[in-house]
């Protein structure tokens, strides 16, 4: 008899702990929409060009999408489903190109072409500035030479200069 | 019996078009006045000519002659006569068509000008423009001819296969137009600067004659940027306007390479530096308008391989590859005579600043560009594709693009020749004050995001820097007992008095309030997409949509419309009926049309998600709230009107 309780006793417990993450399942079996356009924003259709996945329209994205459904119900992170879909289709899939061997280029020759375009610029800026480099105290001299208007900046002197005429004009 | 009089007016066109490129070398050679004129006249003749090749092509496409290839592809019998018009630029042959007769009338306007004073630029504008011509009627003329007939034999179609459904949304038959009007407007400026660089006469004058060329083709541009987003927005369904599709990229491109070169020639004018910089963007917008409007007119980036099968293409390049040739060997010939005659005295001053900005611009340019090429030459090299999408795009550009409006706040107020930290802290610290209102305003309506505080803090600073300038202005002229003007004619009498500056100052206002919704899109946007039976809602940022109805009919065209209605309410107050559409053409194509409730705070926007499959008892809604994406709109409008303000005619013409 006590060892029939036991059994019985073990049995619930078997039970429930295997209830248990087959309750948290189902929990998670519920995949919602916006949890598959989630991860189909982020991969592009690799069939139409530069399409999004949660927004293309071919019968193809659709069952893409379905197997986005299938394998969130099974569990998978999203890591793995992206990774899935780059095993099966290519690098295309993703948004960007993978950080990787030739495609470093895309991320590295931009601010390299950019960096030299600064540099020479500012070289450019030096040769510009070339004998009359001003230092400090010639900065502040020339301020303090500067007439009081130049709070108005140049640009209202411009227009002052403008409407002075103007004025002329009309009297 | 039409069509071949079409082609051979087009035909003959090309070869008037050789003709005048080829006199007006040979009069500039031997110096004969008289061959020139020719030339001129020869130029002028080519718009009467492809007028009449345009009419006839139209007259094809109103009348359903399906024996002609293009008015069966483009055209079906449903269609209206508009459309049908439209159906002008719908396709490759007739929008090639349709950039040489725009490229003629430009031509022609210039030819016609008083040629006086620069009477030894004309020769060299008209072999530019005339060979730019004869390239664009070659393509008709070997390659994509409108008025090809069906082949012999086979019997003419009764009904045409129609222009893509895609295509026929108002925004979509005012955006190509708009596109290539900028497109083929940047060729004249182009034109006058290889002729400035031919004759030597490199001092600012081909700047002062095509500056409003210049300003038209970046309205244009602009112009043809915004319907695409708005045909995007209204059309497609996605719930965004701008995805950085290589087209899109592609329009982009020489928008950015025009607007920098409107900033710089300020410094050319003022300053006299910068020459050689006006030159090599000018050549590069012209490149860029041929790689746009062969990108946008070809499937070409797909894939190298569609390339390589595109017969046009390769052509293309070879054009591009030649005029890259012969303007940057012209340039680095005449490089010695453009050398800036003064100096850049300081990092602060204004030419400085707008030096960088230019460097900005062409930062975003460099960026995009790259992105839009890389995919080609990832599969040239390793064989495999990749996708350049908007992540990087948006994380590469969008701290460049910040840095622009930081600019945009600054560069006003510091001086020509010379600023420094001083001065420029003195003109700035009461605007800036100012502008933390904008970011207090999003703190206090629950904004965390640094990003956008940030971005609203630059903003707030370009509107009163900006407003700041319009006030001085205004002040100046109303204080002055000779004048005695209230304010409101002192502001039009200040804008009057110097267009171009404070039309400068409207589009730099209209660009932050693109940024404002820019920002509330980017940051802000969220959506929910969920199947509903009737009567069941979706809730999102406070917004409850009930599903009322589901209709599905036919329309006289034969489309099959699937038409949801949804109660839209916030707070349990109701506020309108929102009716997303599902239209499904004859042909199978299917559009997702959006139902929109805008306003300046925000806007719902629903569509049926036609691709999950509709039922009655479940049907897909997706559901997008974009936060302030309105003023994108709003701004675009005022962009217009301050070029129009800085390109309307000045009331006394002793500045040029």
């Amino acid at each position: 008899m006590k060892k029939l309780n036991i059994l019985i006793l073990l049995i619930i417990l078997t039970s429930l702990l295997a209830a248990l993450p087959v309750s948290a399942q189902e929990g998670d079996n519920e995949v919602t929409d916006d949890e598959v356009n989630a991860i189909a924003r982020e991969l592009f259709c690799p069939v139409c060009e530069n399409t999004p996945l949660d927004v293309c329209e071919t019968q193809a994205c659709k069952q893409w999408r379905e197997l986005i459904r299938t394998k969130l119900e099974e569990g998978w992170t999203e890591e793995e489903i992206k990774q899935y879909f780059v095993d099966n289709y290519g690098a295309r899939v993703l948004s960007e190109p993978p950080k990787k061997g030739f495609n470093l280029l895309v991320y590295f020759v931009p601010p390299i072409i950019i960096l030299i375009g600064v540099v020479i610029l500012f070289r450019a800026f030096k040769e510009w500035q070339g004998d009359n480099d001003y230092e400090d105290e010639d900065i502040e001299t020339l301020e303090a030479t500067e007439p009081e208007t130049s709070e108005n900046d140049s640009d209202a002197n411009d227009y002052m200069a403008q409407f002075e005429e103007e004025l002329k004009k009309t009297k | 019996m039409l069509p071949s009089l079409g082609y051979g007016i087009i035909v003959i066109t090309f070869l008037v078009t050789l003709y005048s490129v080829a006199i007006a070398l040979y009069g500039e050679n031997k110096k004969d006045g008289a061959m020139i004129e020719s030339a001129r006249r020869a130029m002028l003749i080519t718009l009467p000519l492809i007028t009449i090749a345009s009419a006839i092509l139209i007259y094809l496409l109103i009348n359903d002659r399906y024996d002609v290839e293009y008015v069966w592809s483009v055209t079906n019998r449903t269609m209206p006569t508009y459309l049908k018009i439209t159906a002008w630029w719908g396709g490759q042959p007739g929008s090639l068509l349709f950039w040489s007769w725009l490229l003629s009338v430009f031509t022609s306007a210039v030819t016609l000008r008083k040629w006086d004073r620069d009477r030894e630029l004309l020769p060299w504008v008209l072999v530019v423009t005339g060979a730019t011509l004869a390239f664009f009627l070659a393509l008709n003329v070997f390659y994509e001819n409108p008025f090809k007939l069906i082949p012999a034999g086979v019997p003419t179609p009764l009904d045409g296969r129609g222009l893509s459904p895609l295509l026929r949304h108002p925004g979509m038959i005012i955006h190509p137009p708009a596109q290539y009007l900028g497109f083929v407007a940047v060729t004249i400026p182009y034109a006058f600067a290889i002729a400035a660089l031919i004759t030597g006469r490199t001092d600012d004058r081909w700047i002062r004659i095509t500056r409003k060329w210049t300003l038209w083709a970046w309205l244009f541009l602009t112009l043809g940027l915004v319907l695409g987003m708005r045909w995007a927005y209204d059309v497609l369904g996605w719930g965004g306007y701008w995805g950085w599709d290589p087209v899109e990229i592609a329009a982009l491109l020489p928008w950015l390479t025009i607007s920098a070169y409107l900033h710089s020639v300020m410094i050319q004018e003022k300053r006299n530096m910068l020459k050689q910089w006006n030159m090599i963007l000018i050549i590069l917008s012209f490149g860029l308008v041929i790689f746009g409007t062969f990108l946008t007119r070809s499937g070409v980036l797909s894939s190298v391989h569609a390339f390589a099968e595109s017969e046009i293409g390769p052509l293309f390049f070879i054009f591009i590859a030649f005029t890259f040739i012969v303007s940057f060997s012209l340039l680095i010939q005449r490089w010695a005579s453009l050398k800036s005659e003064t100096e850049m005295r300081s990092m602060l001053s204004r030419e400085a600043l707008i030096l960088l900005t230019v460097l900005l611009f062409l930062s975003i340019l460099i960026i995009s560009f790259w992105g839009v090429i890389f995919p080609l030459l990832s599969e040239l090299f390793t064989g495999s594709k990749v996708t350049v999408g908007p992540p990087f795009y948006e994380r590469a550009t969008g701290p460049v693009w910040g840095a622009l409006i930081l600019l945009m706040g600054i560069a006003p107020l510091s001086a020509w020749g010379h600023s420094t930290i001083t001065t420029l802290g003195r003109a700035i610290w009461k605007p800036a004050l100012a502008a933390l209102i904008f970011p207090i305003v999003a703190l206090v309506s629950g904004i965390t995001n640094w990003i956008a505080l940030s971005g609203f803090t630059v903003i707030g600073l370009v509107i009163t820097v900006t407003i700041r300038e319009f006030f001085i202005g205004i002040r100046a002229r109303s204080q002055n007992e000779h004048l005695n003007e209230n304010y409101f004619a002192a502001f039009l009498h200040l804008i009057k008095r110097n267009r171009r500056k404070y039309g400068g100052y409207i589009v730099h206002i209209s660009m932050v309030l693109i940024g404002i919704g820019i920002l509330g899109i980017e940051l802000f946007q969220t959506d929910t997409q969920q199947h509903l039976a009737l009567g069941e809602e979706i809730e999102l940022a406070g917004y409850t949509l009930r599903y009322d109805r589901l209709d599905q009919f036919m329309h006289e065209d034969g489309r099959r419309i699937t038409r949801g209605e949804m109660a839209l309410s916030k707070d349990g107050v109701y506020i309108e009926t929102l009716a997303p559409r599902f239209d499904l053409y004859p042909d199978g194509q299917p559009m997702t049309i959006p139902a929109v409730r805008s306003t300046l705070v925000d806007d719902v926007y629903v569509i049926l998600v036609n691709w999950e499959g509709i039922t009655r008892e479940s049907t897909p809604f997706k559901v997008y709230h974009n936060p302030l994406v309105k003023w994108v709109w709003i701004g675009s409008y005022l962009f217009v009107i301050g070029i129009l303000v800085a390109v309307w005619k000045d009331e006394d013409k002793k500045k040029v």
